[in-house]
Order: structure tokens, then C-alpha cells, then sequence
């Protein structure tokens, strides 16, 4: 009896093991890979170089154009999903009835269910002609589009996200300032909101992660041309786009280009795990504790 | 103008803007359900359903893809539940309070943020290179498999959690250990919870992160299936292959049509 359950905990404990295997496996991985290209360009050039060129004959390591590319997606749909999605928490949380919330936050959180393919699908043959109407002259693959829908996608991360931490604000914080007098919008912006601002930043945090790590949207509508550019308006790469573009391509592997995806994937791995790491840290830190 | 109507005048314009937004949240999603709807349901078919990729549009279908995704859906599920939930059980009913399981949670937590395009590239060299299983089915399973553990595991986690302690202490006083107590009074219980934190987007607390993209977004980064034992693509990546081919588009429409029936039937 007690054998048996001495091992039936210890097969529990190796199945949690298996998520320490696995992100073992992913530091592991990326590590030795992007060692082999390291050993090949230095980490200075990888960092300051301003062009992407691995796959040409004049072949340049410089990670900045696809850094740049997910950042400026990124932005623009950080630039959406932000203040429409602050908007609508405070105002589901502060103005709309119980009820009204009850329905339209499902509603609104079916937006980041949507398989992202069908997201890039949709930025490419409505978004993109759609914007093309109102901005003449821009690309048919462009940074633009591929964020803005990017910014539909994580709407409601923010919202739902936002609103939980507004809903964790306590009451009497409320009352206490209606009995001053404020009005909604003013307790909303100076009680509420300033309370519930470290669940805020976390769940932009988190959005700019998702974004950052987001992969068909801007595989499909941002196109592939890696350069170092701020304007929205012409095409772009981000880092998993270009994975996507090799490891799914004709590269051989082993080679110095094949090995230029761990270099890649390792930039975005840091990147997300610092960002998901100073959202950890800040719910830690900055918690209002009420209770 | 008293400061007392301009305040009552900004909070009357903010509820309006406030509204509108959430409008437009709803309208962008309707806009992009209808145009899904608009262009895939007149070419969505009994004869696309089943039949085989072709050259020729008008006689393209999806079967292949179709198969691949259910193949890799089932498979996933069959490898990915039973050691989430053994995990999150651990965690939960085992593993309070040591370093190991501080680590563990820590480790979760970093888990999921991780971007889907970097479990592809570990599968890509852990499963189809390392274990030598090709591009197949099982690859992709496995690859996925390890995606959606973290989601599994906190499911697990938050359904345990809502398990009364009374319901463990009456099992204990009755002579049970703690496997028993877990197997025939815990996990029970906890189903209808557990079911209800996986299908349910969003609706968890788990980390404070949506937990939405658990079966919408897997990682298309080469999982093509072709070989050990199977030759078949997912709809996804053969989607996200098609789309570089205008001409292909009658065949490649209907496609986001499928996914988002099915993603929505499950969310």
C-alpha cells in the first residue's frame, strides 16, 4: 500500500517534471544552436549590423531589422488595443450594468479565440484594401495593417484584463469618493484607475508579449523584407515570421542560414521572457493589497 | 460654465465614448465574422470537405488537411490531458510549499509566455530530428502537446482548488490514503470544473492570462506532416502556404470558415 503510493507520487512529480524538462529543452536547444552561429559572426556584429541579408550572396547578420520589424507591429497594435481597451474596462466596470457586462465581456474575449491564420487571412484581403483606399500609395504587405489587427486580437487581454484589476479596487474607495462629490468619470480616473494600476500595466505587459510572440498575423500580412524602418506603411519582417520563412523553406540544416533561425528564436526568447518576467515582478511588487 | 456641469458634461461625453468603444469592439468582431461567413460559406461544400488537394481550384478540397488537424487534435489531447492533469494534481494535492514546487510554478509561469514559434522550433529539433520521427503527426502532437501543458496544468490547478476541504478530510477519517482520497473524491468532483476552466476562454483567473489561445493557435511553424505514418497537412499551415498564391485563393478560402467554427464550438 504504501509503495504504491509512493509511486504513484512519484509518477505525479516526474509529469510536473516535464515543464522543467521542457523549458530545459528550449535554454538547451537555443543555446547550442546559436552557438554553432555565433561561433561564425560575432555578437556585436549581430547586434549593430543594420541589415538582414543571410539568405543573398552578400550575406549580413544584423538582428535590428527584425527587431524593429516586431516592434513597430508591436507598437501599432499596442496603439490600438490600449486606449480602446482601457476605454471599455472603465467603462464596463464603472458605467455599464452588471448584465450589460456579463454579455458583452464573453463577447469581446471571443476575439483572442480566433485562430490567428484566420486573423492574417482577414488583415491581408479586408484590412489592407480597406487602408489602402484611405492611404494611398501603401504597400500590399505592410506593417500597418498586420498590427492594427494584431490590436483586435489582443483587445480584449486588455480589456478583460484591465477590468479585473478595476473590479479589484474596493468599493469603499468608490463611495468615498462619490461622497466627495466626483463624479463617475473623476472617481474612474483618479480613485479607480490609479488604484488598479499595477493590474493595468501587467496586463499591457502581457499584451505586448503576446504581440511581440504573435506569428501568423504578421507572417501572412507584414510580408518578408527585413529593414530597419518606423514607417508602417511598407513591407516588413519580425523575428517569427523569418523563423517561419526558413524552418518552413527550402534551407538546409546545419548550414550557417539554417542556424540564423536559433539566433532569431533565441532574440525572442529573451524578449518575451523579460517582458513576462517584469510583469511577474510588478504584480509582485506593486500589488495593492486591500483586504 | 460651473465646474459642476463641466464635470457632469465630461462624464455624460465619457459614457458615450465608452460605449462606442465597446461598440466598436463588438462591430470589428461582427465585421470579421460576416466577412469570413460572406466568403467562405458559398464555397464551402460537401465536395471540398472531401476531396484531395488539386491543381485545378474548382476540384480542390481539404480532405487531407481536414484529417491532419483531427489527427493532430486528437493525439494532442490523448498525450497533453493525462500528464496535465497528473502535473497540476501534483502541484496541488503533493507539492505544497517545497523549493522543488516553487520552482515548478515559476517555471509554468515563464512556460506560457513562451512564444508558440519557439515550441516549433523545439520540435522541430527535439522530436523530429533528436527522436528521428520526421515531419509527422506524432511530432506535431507531441510539439503541441508540450504548448498547451502549462494551460492543462493551471485548469488543473484552479478545479482542484475549488474542491472543498471537508470532502478530503470525511475521506481521510475514513481510513482512505491519499491516492484514494485524490482518485475516488477529488478528481471526481473537480471534473466539471476542470472541463469548464479548458473549453471556457478567458473565464479562468489562471496567471491573469487568457488562456484563449489554448486551441487556436498552434504553433504553424513547419509541422507539415509527411511521412513515418501519415501523409497529411494540417489545415493551418496548408492555409498559411496558400495564401502566397492569389490564383488559389477559391481553394484556400473556406479554410478560416473551418477554424473558426471550430475554435468558436470549443471556446
Amino acid at each position: 500500500m504504501k509503495q504504491r503510493e509512493r509511486l504513484i507520487e512519484a509518477l505525479l512529480a516526474l509529469s510536473a517534471g516535464i515543464s522543467v524538462l521542457t523549458t530545459g529543452g528550449i535554454i538547451v536547444m537555443l543555446a547550442v544552436e546559436a552557438a554553432h552561429f555565433f561561433r561564425q559572426v560575432p555578437l556585436g556584429t549581430f547586434l549593430t549590423d543594420t541589415q538582414w541579408t543571410p539568405l543573398f550572396a552578400d550575406k549580413h547578420f544584423g538582428i535590428l531589422p527584425l527587431v524593429s520589424g516586431t516592434l513597430l507591429t508591436t507598437g501599432v497594435a499596442i496603439a490600438v488595443a490600449l486606449p480602446l481597451g482601457l476605454i471599455i474596462a472603465i467603462y464596463l466596470n464603472e458605467y455599464a450594468t452588471v448584465g450589460f457586462r456579463n454579455v458583452i465581456k464573453p463577447l469581446l474575449e471571443v476575439l483572442a479565440a480566433v485562430p490567428t491564420v484566420v486573423y492574417g487571412f482577414f488583415a491581408l484581403t479586408v484590412v489592407t484594401p480597406f487602408l489602402q483606399r484611405l492611404i494611398p500609395g501603401m504597400a500590399g504587405f505592410n506593417a500597418l495593417s498586420a498590427g492594427s489587427v494584431m490590436g483586435i486580437m489582443i483587445l480584449p487581454l486588455v480589456s478583460s484584463l484591465s477590468e479585473d484589476a478595476l473590479t479589484a479596487v474596493p468599493r469603499s474607495l468608490r463611495e468615498a469618493s462619490y461622497a466627495l462629490g466626483a463624479t463617475r468619470l473623476q472617481t474612474a480616473m483618479r480613485v479607480v484607475v490609479p488604484a488598479a494600476s499595477s493590474g493595468i500595466t501587467v496586463s499591457v505587459i502581457l499584451a505586448i508579449s503576446r504581440a511581440v510572440g504573435e506569428t501568423m498575423i504578421v507572417a501572412i500580412a507584414a510580408g518578408q523584407e527585413p529593414r530597419l524602418t518606423a514607417n508602417p506603411l511598407v513591407p516588413v519582417e519580425t523575428i517569427t515570421t523569418y523563423i517561419v520563412q526558413v524552418s518552413s523553406g527550402d534551407v538546409a540544416y546545419g548550414t550557417l542560414e539554417y542556424d540564423t533561425i536559433f539566433a532569431a528564436g533565441i532574440t525572442l526568447f529573451v524578449l518575451t521572457l523579460v517582458l513576462n518576467n517584469v510583469g511577474y515582478w510588478f504584480r509582485q511588487k506593486f500589488r495593492e493589497q486591500y483586504e | 460654465m460651473s465646474n459642476m456641469t463641466r464635470n457632469r458634461l465630461l462624464d455624460g461625453a465619457f459614457r458615450a465614448v465608452g460605449l462606442l468603444a465597446t461598440l466598436l469592439g463588438l462591430l470589428l468582431l461582427a465585421v470579421f465574422l460576416l466577412d469570413i461567413l460572406r466568403t467562405g460559406l458559398s464555397r464551402l461544400s460537401w465536395q471540398f470537405l472531401s476531396a484531395l488537394p488539386s491543381r485545378f481550384p474548382e476540384r480542390a478540397g481539404i480532405y487531407t488537411a481536414l484529417l491532419g488537424t483531427v489527427w493532430i487534435m486528437v493525439l494532442t489531447a490523448l498525450i497533453a490531458v493525462p500528464v496535465g492533469l497528473a502535473a497540476g494534481v501534483y502541484l496541488e494535492e503533493y507539492g505544497r510549499k517545497s523549493r522543488w514546487s516553487a520552482l515548478l510554478e515559476i517555471n509554468i509561469t515563464n512556460l506560457a509566455g513562451v512564444p508558440s514559434v519557439i515550441y516549433g522550433l523545439l520540435g522541430l529539433n527535439i522530436f523530429v530530428r533528436f527522436l528521428r520521427m520526421g515531419s509527422s503527426v506524432l511530432a506535431a502532437s507531441c510539439t503541441l502537446a508540450l504548448l498547451i501543458l502549462p494551460i492543462l496544468i493551471v485548469a488543473t490547478r484552479e478545479a482542484i482548488r475549488a474542491v472543498p476541504k471537508t470532502l478530503r478530510e470525511a475521506s481521510f477519517a475514513l481510513g482512505a490514503t491519499r491516492w484514494q482520497t485524490i482518485w475516488y473524491q477529488v478528481l471526481p468532483a473537480s471534473m466539471g470544473a476542470f472541463l469548464r476552466e479548458l473549453f471556457w476562454p478567458c473565464r479562468g483567473r489562471w496567471a491573469k492570462r487568457p488562456r484563449c489561445s489554448c486551441w487556436g493557435c498552434w504553433p504553424t511553424c513547419r509541422l507539415r506532416q509527411k511521412a513515418p505514418w501519415t501523409s497529411f497537412r494540417r489545415c493551418p499551415f496548408k492555409y498559411s502556404t496558400g495564401f502566397r498564391a492569389p490564383s488559389r485563393h477559391s481553394e484556400s478560402t473556406p479554410p478560416p470558415l473551418l477554424l473558426c467554427c471550430c475554435s468558436l464550438r470549443l471556446g
